[in-house]
């Protein structure tokens, strides 16, 4: 059977991969800090049913705001301001190769959730936002960050929402992140300009473009990597329940793109307007 | 058969970003979005795919958008490479005691394969400045490999390998380079050609004559740049009447330069030629899907699909001749020169091949310098040439086969 092949934009593949990328962290002396990976596509197509995008065969790689985060953690221990950095990433067993490219950056130890089959096709924010905040106690963390959102869905949701279950403060679009005293000062990207935020921790921070520019990982670093633990867990293990309170109905592309019309006087455009029905 | 419709790739960028990020979306020819037949992480290691992963993403990101400039300033990108270095590329299989990242020859191969997509002359460069790097450490004694190899592995400082001359290039064991021992240095008469990074390099890997005629008379000396009497022509080296520290002398035993010592490079050469044919590839495949002409896109007509079918077998093919030796060589098999000679032949024959026709399938935007296709054209084509011309190669092959054992 022919597929039809066109790509589809983001807005239309918010029903795949579902999962965030935390960062668990401690700024001084005690705990640790981790973060969450996310493992998403490169290029993209709807299945011929509607049903979903395309997974098989497409190149798969850390969420690029996933980079952003597991750099910032790195650099905050090379600052000796932390003092571990533990990368955590939900999914089936391909998403320890995320955990092993952040692991090659710097981080410590990585912890892979396993999520498999159908569970991993309808995990969504809310469900990792969960098993973070559980992780989080568990490993008593004391900063998550996490990208800002991934770039197969667009969500921009884990990292709020991980906050809003541990009820600690977040520091969301950050584009610049310094450790002072027992808070943490975020200056975040918004729509009007830049705001810059002191909040107390344990927080949950999010890494927006500018936070940093994510190193590449060395040969050396890549082989001791081999050696850095990776735990595996069940999200049951963390008394966490992934069955999620959405149904993707159905998954398209976009219209395609229309031709444009040229007008000669405004009149023209506002006539053109009001036939549109758009004035 | 249906046809195939026009497939754009939308890079996908989350509301807000800005284009100036270096990794979000990576739009140079060498993206490795879906996943296909000429794939080259295929049959590796994870951490294999690691590797190849970094020097791809260097590659788009330092050396790509570069590669054009080198070019028509024939420059010699000392920060670039020191970056590489920075990765571990400055001395791939140098044993890490002395600052390499002792990886296999299999490993080397990827990644140079992968960097070669990015620029393919300053690959052949890196990899030449590996092999001489290696020399030292394998054959030099503990007080050379502790003066030279650190500095090379991060290239603090550059090396080149000197062996032919202006009269003798296949016929390597006919050079005339002299070095005569006095006391407790050598006097270095000659000149040599062809050097590599010739005058930028610090380091030079000398084979000279110390004894008889032909092979079994040639030694290997360690020169540096500084050495007085060591002059630079045009863009080629002359070495006259140097003094050289005995300690200089490599301990390269006395079976040692037999033909076989052109093996240290034909591997990485090939593995250059690899990655230039899969660039080449991925850009013909590129302009077939974008080009139309007759109304349909190029990727319509027959016998474009069949000859990019045919290019990209070859590139596979090509790809796991290079591997095969490249572990033989790893395990010191019994077949592993003759391997090697085979793989430089047939590799570099058949990716200049590949390159070529790629630049064919360009029409006439493939001789323009604003495309990278002829920039790959270019540079492979001397591979066929270099580290023992693919004439040699068939001498090695024949007299396998045909001397009495």
């Amino acid at each position: 059977m022919g597929s039809s092949t066109s790509l589809v934009p983001k807005s239309v593949t918010a029903a795949i991969n579902a999962h965030g990328f935390g960062y668990f962290g401690c700024p001084h002396t005690f705990g640790q800090v981790g973060y969450r990976l996310k493992r998403t596509e490169q290029y993209i197509r709807v299945k011929p049913d509607n049903s979903s995008v395309v997974t098989d065969g497409v190149k798969h790689s850390m969420n690029p705001f996933c980079e952003i985060a597991v750099e910032e953690a790195v650099k905050l221990k090379e600052k000796k301001l932390i003092k571990e950095v533990v990368a955590v990433s939900c999914g089936p067993q391909q998403v320890q190769e995320t955990i092993r490219t952040a692991l090659a950056m710097g981080a410590d130890r990585g912890i892979h959730v396993e999520v498999t089959g159908k569970d991993y096709e309808t995990l969504g924010p809310l469900q990792v936002s969960k098993i973070m905040a559980a992780l989080a106690k568990k490993e008593e963390a004391q900063l998550v960050i996490l990208g800002k959102q991934a770039i197969d869905d667009d969500c921009n949701q884990t990292g709020q929402m991980t906050a809003a279950l541990l009820d600690w403060p977040q520091g969301t679009f950050a584009s610049e992140l310094s450790l002072e005293g027992d808070k943490i000062k975020v200056v975040r990207e918004i729509d009007g300009g830049l705001e810059t935020i002191k909040i107390n921790t344990p927080a949950v921070v999010t890494a927006d473009l500018r936070l940093n520019t994510p190193r590449y990982a060395t040969l050396p670093n890549i082989m001791k990597a081999k050696k850095k633990k990776i735990a595996n867990v069940k999200p049951a293990d963390l008394g966490v329940d992934i069955t999620s309170r959405l149904e993707v109905l159905r998954v398209d592309e976009p219209p395609q793109r229309q031709a444009g019309m040229k007008v000669e006087t405004v009149d023209d455009l506002v006539g053109k307007l009001k036939e549109a029905g758009m004035v | 058969m249906a046809p195939v419709g026009p497939l754009a790739r939308i890079s996908r960028l989350g509301s807000g970003i800005c284009r100036n990020h270096r990794l979000i979306f990576n739009r140079s020819p060498q993206r490795r979005g879906i996943a296909s037949c000429i794939d080259p992480a295929h049959g590796l290691s994870d951490e294999q795919r690691e590797f190849q992963k970094v020097a791809f993403d260097f590659a788009a990101n330092e050396m790509a958008p570069h590669m054009a400039e080198w070019d028509e300033k024939e420059m010699f990108p000392i920060e670039t490479m020191r970056k590489a270095a920075q990765l571990g590329f400055g001395g791939i299989y140098v044993q890490p005691d002395v600052g390499g990242s002792g990886l296999s020859r299999l490993d080397t191969s990827v990644i140079f394969e992968a960097l070669s997509t990015g620029c393919v002359s300053t690959t052949a460069y890196i990899s030449i400045h590996n092999m001489c790097a290696w020399m030292i450490d394998t054959f030099g004694n503990t007080e050379q490999r502790e003066k030279f190899c650190p500095d090379l592995c991060s290239m603090e400082k550059f090396a080149s390998y000197c062996l032919t001359e202006p009269g003798s290039g296949s016929d390597a064991a006919s050079l005339l380079t002299t070095a005569q021992l006095k006391g407790d240095h050598y006097i270095l008469n000659g000149s040599k050609a062809f050097i590599s990074g010739g005058g930028d390099t610090d380091v030079y890997v000398v084979m000279c004559r110390t004894g008889g005629k032909g092979p079994k008379g040639i030694s290997c000396l360690v020169v540096e740049k500084e050495t007085p009497g060591l002059s630079f022509g045009k863009k080629e080296k002359k070495v006259e009447f140097i003094v050289v520290l005995a300690v200089t002398v490599l301990t390269w035993s006395k079976n040692s330069f037999s033909i076989s010592s052109f093996h240290i490079n034909t591997l990485p050469t090939a593995s250059c030629s690899l990655g230039a044919a899969h660039a080449c590839v991925q850009l013909a495949r590129d302009h077939l899907l974008v080009r139309k002409q007759f109304g349909e896109t190029l990727s319509n007509n027959q016998f474009l699909q069949f000859k990019l079918a045919e290019m990209a077998t070859k590139l596979v093919a090509s790809r796991l001749l290079v591997r095969e030796a490249a572990t033989a060589l790893q395990e010191s098999r019994s077949d592993a020169v003759s391997l090697c000679s085979m793989a430089k032949l047939f590799v570099t024959d058949e990716c200049f091949n590949i390159c070529n026709q790629a630049l064919q399938m360009h029409g006439g935007y493939g001789y323009l310098k604003d495309y990278a296709v002829q920039q790959f054209v270019r540079d492979i084509r001397v591979h066929q040439i270099l580290e023992g011309t693919n004439e040699v190669m068939r001498m090695i092959i024949s007299r396998n086969l045909l001397t009495e054992s």
